[in-house]
């Protein structure tokens, strides 16, 4: 007996009237939707993803997508999702594989916050006549400065300063690696994180040659499959990261398909053609808090105690005594990534349910941290589903130093959250290898859309700075007085730390 | 140049290397080491390091050409990450010895703890070996992706008898001495004859690892051996459907 096949997820359709037959969407629609037949165009929407890359560049805009075309019976607890997820399961037998971050209808905290802003005794502070200081630096920093006075009554710091990374904002773009991402992706990101004077990790698959130029805006990834890992790599990091977990999936590894091991994908993760690029659960020479503190401390002795060491875990519930044990192991800076946080294939069960919100987990860190007095042993950096600058501004104030976002920076690239980047079919030439489809992305208009965006962020940060009568980023980080909690319950104000609003 | 390292924290001593490696000394013996971690790491040279005594953990972690020779035991995961380059260790080392190396070798003579040579891998010319004189525990060859593991089992009755072995293995080889119970592989691995083209491949280098770890190398030169290799390059492949 056949179970037959789900609706149409999305239905295509092209408004003959207008339609001038260019092709142009024949040609954009890389899985296929678009066939000719007698000078006809005719149209399988059931390959559609919704990726948008034939809507828009058709001249005319004659094509119109719908979004679940065909109703089910509805039905409170069995939504359509969950009935398409058993019927697809009980054809395959088989994990169902997603792409992109959390997809359920979880409430946003964010935007539960509100921001706080001055009025008449306490004035606010008009960016454009002042300065207004966003000058981060990520690593350890001295609980308190000592200085030695020379014979000649000279002044000068006793007080060893740990490495840090010095940036211009406090908004970096997160590990996307090469393989998960293209290259020419990555090269967008990378000059666009060189002209905004900030960073960009390059996840854990290596770094490609054509990267060198960008390498001191760039953090190196160690994951636990160690792809692309040797000293020469190390050492062309401003920072490194070893990573733990991600927010899309916590507590599982990492898994890179044999058909994106393409050889430029082969040599930058040092591995062969075609073989699936397996990341396991844990590295497999961390087993606690005092392994880690080795691997901290083992890349800080090869690179000779020159770079800040990140270490990158999941928000999952015990995240705050995690956090305070990363920075007892010697790490300068931790990275919290939240159950909102992108992916390029992640097992969907875990992508929906598992881990915690960003919100929670940075909150919490941060008051762990303070109440053990190790605040200042660590940065904290906050991912996972940063979509604004409003995000950016709540993140810093419940306690981030700095955030790195993925996604939004992606969709600054032409990126529609399709969710479908497993597939290696990307028509925005973002998650693919597929070299016709790589070049669809110029790599300085892309890295323009995204040095736009940090822009347009760092300046929408500043008014908001201003308007709170703020005009340093170092008063704004942990400052819970400048935050509000709106329709938030009890419990939830007092893990955020945050008062409602009205007190 | 020798440098006795007796009480000495890992960070001068690796300094010590390494200002001696850049003003160009080629032999180092380093004497009274107990437990300094990190030895050599991400070290870049031709040089030999003999150690008397036991390294901690990582030694030769990142390391790029070095030949570090060990007089005693070594702690846990030697080898690590490893680029270019040879670690002898004459007594026995602890868990994931050659944990992800991707180029050079590893030869210990004694035992090792669990989880040797996981995740190590092959890319290209490099092909890294890790070759155990004694015998292992569980996991040996876990998500192996490349290169060969050697296992003698010198003074054993078997080579290995704990489980595990090759789990997840998408790569490389595990040549261990005599058979091995079919229950004791993991998930992925396969067991297929060791054959005399396997026999002249290896045996140039069984006979060096034997010559190193200072034992008659004839003894091994048969093809006595089992070789475990993976069921398939990709292992997961199979194992997911898309939304
Ligand atoms: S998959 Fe994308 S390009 Fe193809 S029809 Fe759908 S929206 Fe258009
Ligand atoms: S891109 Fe638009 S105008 Fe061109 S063929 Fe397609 S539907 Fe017609």
């Amino acid at each position: 007996m056949s179970l037959g096949s789900v609706p149409l997820k999305y239905k295509i359709s092209i408004d003959r009237d207008q339609c001038m037959k260019c092709m142009r969407c024949v040609d954009n629609c890389s899985y296929g939707v678009y066939r000719i037949e007698d000078d006809k165009i005719l149209i399988d929407s059931r390959r559609c993803t919704a990726c948008h890359r034939c809507i828009s560049m058709c001249p005319r805009d004659a094509i119109s997508l719908q979004e679940k075309p065909v109703d089910y019976r509805s039905h409170p607890l069995w939504t359509a999702q969950a009935r398409e997820d058993i019927i697809n399961q009980a054809r395959t037998g088989k994990i169902i594989l997603a792409g992109m971050g959390n997809a359920m209808d979880y409430p946003i905290i964010f935007d539960r916050l509100v921001l706080d802003a001055c009025q008449v005794t306490n004035p606010s502070i008009d960016p454009l006549r002042e300065p207004m200081e966003l000058r981060t630096y990520l690593g350890k920093k001295p609980a308190k400065l000592e200085f030695t006075k020379s014979d000649k009554g000279d002044i000068e710091l006793k007080t060893e300063l740990s490495p840090n990374l010095k940036l211009d904002t406090p908004l970096m773009i997160g590990h996307m690696s090469y393989g998960a991402i293209s290259l020419n992706a990555q090269l967008s990101l990378a000059k666009a994180v060189a002209k905004t004077g900030t960073f960009m990790g390059t996840g854990e698959g290596g770094m490609h040659e054509s990267l060198y130029p960008y390498q001191s805006n760039m953090i190196v990834q160690v994951a636990s499959g160690r792809f692309g890992v040797d000293i020469n790599y190390l050492e062309r990091g401003a920072a490194i990261e070893i990573k733990i977990g991600q927010g899309a999936k916590p507590g599982i590894g990492g898994h890179l398909p044999g058909e994106k091991v393409c050889s430029d994908v082969s040599c930058t993760r040092m591995i062969p053609l075609g073989s699936d690029a397996i990341s396991p659960a844990p590295h497999h020479d961390i087993y606690s808090i005092e392994d880690l503190a080795q691997l901290v401390r083992s890349l800080k002795e090869a690179t000779e105690w020159k770079k800040p060491i990140f270490v990158k875990i999941a928000a999952v519930h015990n995240v705050a005594a995690i956090a305070a044990g990363i920075a007892r192991s010697s790490a300068d800076a931790v990275v919290i990534d939240g159950f909102r946080g992108g992916t390029g294939a992640a097992p969907k069960v875990f992508r929906d349910n598992v881990g915690i919100p960003i919100e929670a987990a940075i909150a919490a860190v941060d008051k762990k941290l303070n109440d053990q007095g190790i605040r200042n042993e660590v940065s904290v950096i906050a991912s996972g589903g940063i979509r604004n600058s409003a995000d950016l501004a709540k993140s810093i104030a419940l306690g981030a130093d700095a955030v790195y976002i993925g996604t939004a920076s992606l969709i600054a690239l032409g990126c529609r959250v399709c969710g479908n980047c497993y597939r290696g079919l990307c028509p925005w030439g973002i998650a693919t290898q597929q070299p016709d489809l790589v070049n669809r992305i110029d790599t300085d208009v892309g890295s323009q859309h995204v040095a736009n965006l940090i822009h347009a962020w760092t300046l929408e940060l500043s008014e908001l700075m201003g308007a709170a009568g703020i005009n340093s980023i170092e008063s704004l980080r942990g400052n819970r007085e400048r935050l509000r909690g709106y329709m938030l319950d009890e419990g939830m104000l007092k893990v955020l730390n945050v008062d409602p609003v009205g007190a | 140049m020798t440098i006795d390292a007796k009480g000495m924290h890992y960070t001068p001593l690796n300094k010590m290397i390494r200002q001696a490696v850049a003003s160009g000394v080629r032999e180092i013996v380093i004497d009274n080491v107990l437990g300094q971690r990190f030895i050599a790491n991400g070290l870049r040279s031709n040089v030999r390091i003999t150690i008397n005594g036991v390294p901690g953990g990582d030694l030769g972690m990142f390391m790029s050409g070095p030949e570090c020779i060990v007089h005693g035991d070594s702690e846990h995961a030697p080898g690590n990450t490893m680029d270019n380059g040879t670690i002898v260790i004459h007594g026995s080392a602890g868990d994931a010895v050659a944990h992800s190396m991707r180029g050079g070798r590893v030869f210990v003579r004694g035992d090792i703890g669990y989880r040797g040579g996981i995740h190590m891998k092959e890319y290209d010319q490099k092909r890294p070996v890790l070759a155990v004189g004694g015998t292992t525990h569980a996991f040996l060859g876990e998500y192996m992706a490349g290169g060969i593991i050697i296992v003698l089992g010198i003074g054993h009755e078997v080579a290995v008898k704990d489980r595990g072995i090759g789990s997840g293995i998408h790569g490389g080889e595990i040549i261990l001495r005599g058979d091995i119970e079919d229950r004791l592989l993991g998930v992925g691995a396969r067991k297929v004859i060791f054959t005399e083209d396997d026999l002249n491949r290896l045996s140039p280098l069984i006979t060096e690892f034997c010559e190193r770890i200072e034992v008659d190398p004839s003894q091994f030169l048969d093809t006595n051996y089992t070789r475990i290799i993976p069921a398939s390059s990709r292992p997961f492949a199979g194992k997911y459907t898309w939304e």
